[in-house]
């Protein structure tokens, strides 16, 4: 169903309205790009954002729509023609669009733009918005759409199926590692909030009851009752936060205030158990919570950061994105913010949810902009929200709380010493007061993203709304931050469980037997393992975990788009539509400049900041001249660096090469194409769609009218919304 | 008032059928039209707990 505009006079209406956004936009761009060295209100990138979001989704994701991929609103989606109430089935647009948000937002968009507010806001903010106008919503968009229009195939067998064997083999293998890789990181960012937060890991812990009180209560007393469960949960949940300020009072500070050693232990065995668990114990009540936590916290966030106004502290750009030798992470802007900030602009992980469960649920072909297109933007959203709580806090705290314990030594007197050589003035007792208002020990290097995050959100809430709660929000920002990532952490684990039996049952069938307890427990074994292994050698790295692995997971990520970009391209040849290959290809190349660049110079660099290996190098020599170098204490740790840092090398070096393996697959099958004017596909054909919904957020009154009627010709059975059993 | 009633039903609608909950309305009104007995809701439940275990959700970073 296609929507006209009804007459002359909404169109004037629409060109005016559009004018007016289009004007505040480029006021917005045009505020931060000439203020330099004054006061900046936040609320200049916030519409600098806003706006461009919509005149990205009005215009270009509807050239995408039509021209590109000729969404086709005769033709019946997987949804609607193997409908089976299970995995397929016709899901009204509004609400899938809530489920694919949430299965693509997580705790990703919050960290990435944190760490790399070093740079300055202005690169972040560039990136954020342009990268997610023209990369990381088309990504998602297009994959969606290929999936859709292959009954729902993942990335990997599409990759197979329309690259290569070769290509679809690397893919797999290197969607297994990234998961690894993100799963650890993730864990480490919970690590790193958590340890010595005696608060922090009461509130947190208390999940873990919550959930499986919650698991229970719909199991056995109110069986599908969810809004009332999540209810309870979230009131539980805010007792829990608040219950944690009394800690102290109920003995339990020493108890509770863990070592990052131990904190790994516990995720560890956490990670394990939860992914044995029946699904209905644990995992879904926390997804319950979770869900409605994000949701929650986004609205409070755009509602906050307008009331509260807060204006920006941090410089434009910084020293540290021209000279590359930040505290946070070591490199230059280019190409380090485009993979330190990965989610919020573009994330090749969530081709996978776009080639997963989203496709199968579309009702018409048309909502793979809304979906794909729309979902992404306000995760974008979410990461600009992230950005700017971390510019807005005073510089010198920004800095004392990432810079590496090797670096800060750990005190307020080495913090503020630190920060003081880098240009800004803190002191030590400004720190022991900022870690007194939010009732933390400490602040000094509490790297991660998180606690940093958390602090600026408690700056404006507490400005925005009042009432002297900074410890309050602070805590509600970890604790929502953590929930985010262990639910990522108990579904990841359990999709590397499923993706490692199924690829051990290719050899051994009875290994691919999801029930089968051998079968499931050692395969969830391994993969606690390994990204346990990682989370290990993270918190225990005297360079400091995050600026060595955060990379790492930024390029792996941004790596995996590329993967998914090559496909989008591949598949606009092999139609015949090489004349908006550009539309994936631009980004494509722009992606593998990046990542490729960034690979290079983490494993060739002989600068020993940037280069692994160069690091490796430099501490093998002082080992073997008997010499310890800082920040390692003793040949024990000097031993860590050279093996964590061989380590990431190799994987960093892996990744790339799995990505040019799949990348020259294509360019083959381009050729081939090319030459042939187009190729077969596995596209499934056409078949008449009986489904009539609005294409939009907002149905118009056509739409509305076309599906009255439609209702009134079929009265009973299906409707669009929701589907018969 | 009406708009509040109507906004209120709209949110309603909307949690209900986020959540799954309005999944058993769906099949109790299935069941009425096929005129076959529905099971219980906690057997209903159960079968869809049941089925998501079997298809792990993905969750991104």
């Amino acid at each position: 169903m296609t929507i006209t505009q009804s007459g002359p006079k909404s169109r004037a209406t629409t060109i005016a309205i559009w004018g007016v956004v289009a004007v505040v936009g480029a006021t917005c761009w045009a505020v931060l790009a000439l203020s330099r060295g004054e006061d900046v209100s936040a609320l200049w990138i916030l519409f600098a954002a806003l706006s461009s979001y919509a005149i990205a989704y009005r215009f270009y994701s509807k050239f995408i729509a039509r021209k590109v991929l000729e969404v086709d609103d005769t033709r019946a989606t997987p949804a609607e023609r193997l409908e089976n109430g299970v995995d397929y089935e016709v899901t009204d647009r509004r609400v899938l669009f809530g489920h694919h948000f949430a299965a693509i937002a997580g705790a990703g968009p919050l960290v990435g733009p944190v760490l790399a507010a070093q740079m300055g806001y202005l690169p972040g903010t560039i990136w954020i918005i342009v990268g997610v106008i023209l990369a990381g919503a088309v990504q998602d968009m297009v994959v969606l759409f290929l999936s859709m229009r292959r009954d729902g195939k993942s990335l990997g067998q599409m990759v197979r199926e329309e690259i290569g064997v070769v290509g679809g083999t690397a893919a797999l293998i290197a969607v297994f590692a990234i998961m690894i890789i993100i799963l650890a990181v993730l864990a480490l960012v919970v690590v790193n909030a958590l340890a010595e937060s005696a608060w922090g890991v009461f509130s947190i812990g208390l999940t873990i009851p919550i959930a499986l009180f919650m698991g229970f209560y719909l199991r056995y007393l109110r069986p599908g009752r969810v809004l009332e469960t999540t209810a309870i949960g979230v009131v539980a949940l805010l007792v829990a936060i608040v219950g944690g300020g009394y800690v102290e009072q109920l003995g339990l500070e020493g108890a509770l205030t863990l070592s990052k050693e131990n904190l790994v232990f516990a995720l560890v065995v956490y990670g394990f158990i939860a992914s044995i668990l029946p699904v209905w114990m644990l995992l879904t009540p926390r997804d319950y919570l979770s869900t409605f936590m994000k949701i929650g916290v986004i609205v409070l966030l755009a509602v906050g950061l307008v009331i509260a106004a807060p204006v920006l502290q941090a410089d434009a750009v910084t020293s540290f994105a021209t000279d590359g030798d930040g505290p946070v992470f070591a490199g230059k802007v280019f190409p380090f913010v485009f993979i330190t900030i990965a989610c919020g602009a573009l994330s090749g992980f969530h081709a996978l949810i776009a080639s997963g469960t989203t496709p199968k649920m579309i009702a018409k072909e048309s909502h793979v902009r809304m979906i794909g297109y729309g979902g992404m933007l306000m995760e974008s959203f979410v990461a600009i929200s992230a950005l700017i709580a971390a510019v807005v806090i005073d510089q010198g705290l920004y800095y004392s709380m990432n810079a590496p314990a090797g670096m800060t030594g750990g005190t307020v007197e080495g913090a503020a010493q630190f920060v003081g050589t880098l240009g800004f003035t803190i002191s030590p007792d400004q720190l022991t007061a900022a870690a007194n208002a939010i009732e933390e020990q400490t602040l000094v290097s509490r790297t991660g993203g998180a606690p940093t995050l958390a602090l600026g959100l408690s700056q404006v809430f507490s400005e925005a709304f009042g009432g002297g709660l900074q410890a309050f929000w602070y805590h509600f920002a970890i604790m929502f931050e953590a929930l985010f990532i262990l639910t990522a952490v108990d579904a990841g684990t359990r999709v590397g469980r499923f993706m490692l039996q199924d690829t051990i049952g290719n050899v051994w069938p009875r290994y691919g037997d999801v029930s089968w307890r051998p079968a499931a427990w050692s395969a969830s074994a391994i993969t606690v393992g390994a990204w346990g292994y990682f989370l290990y050698n993270g918190v225990t790295d005297p360079l400091g975990g995050i600026n060595q692995l955060f990379p790492l997971f930024g390029i792996a990520n941004q790596l995996l788009a590329a993967i998914a970009l090559t496909l989008c391209v591949t598949l606009l040849i092999k139609h015949g539509k090489i004349r908006y290959a550009w539309v994936p290809g631009v980004p494509l190349v722009w992606d593998l400049v990046t990542t490729m660049t960034a690979s290079w110079q983490k494993v060739f660099s002989d600068n020993p900041a940037i280069g692994y290996f160069a690091q490796a190098d430099r501490f093998r020599d002082a080992r073997d001249a008997g010499q310890v170098l800082a920040p390692a204490a003793d040949a024990d740790q000097m031993d860590q660096v050279i093996t964590n840092s061989m380590t990431n090398g190799v994987l960093q070096a892996a990744f790339a090469v799995l990505v040019i393996v799949v990348v020259a697959n294509a360019v083959v099958i381009w050729v081939r194409a090319i030459r042939a004017g187009s190729l077969p596909t596995t596209e499934v054909p056409h078949s008449p769609s009986d489904l009539v919904a609005p294409a939009d957020f907002f149905a118009t009154a056509e739409e509305k009218r076309a599906v009255a009627s439609w209702e009134d010709e079929h009265p009973r059975g299906r409707t669009p919304v929701r589907s018969r059993r | 008032m009406t708009a509040v009633v109507r906004a209120w039903r709209g949110v309603r609608w909307y949690l209900r059928t986020f959540s799954g909950e309005s999944r058993w309305d769906d099949y109790v009104a299935a069941c009425e039209r096929d005129g076959v007995p529905p099971a219980t809701r906690r057997e209903f439940e159960r079968h869809r707990a049941d089925r998501v275990e079997h298809a792990p959700m993905a969750r991104c970073c």
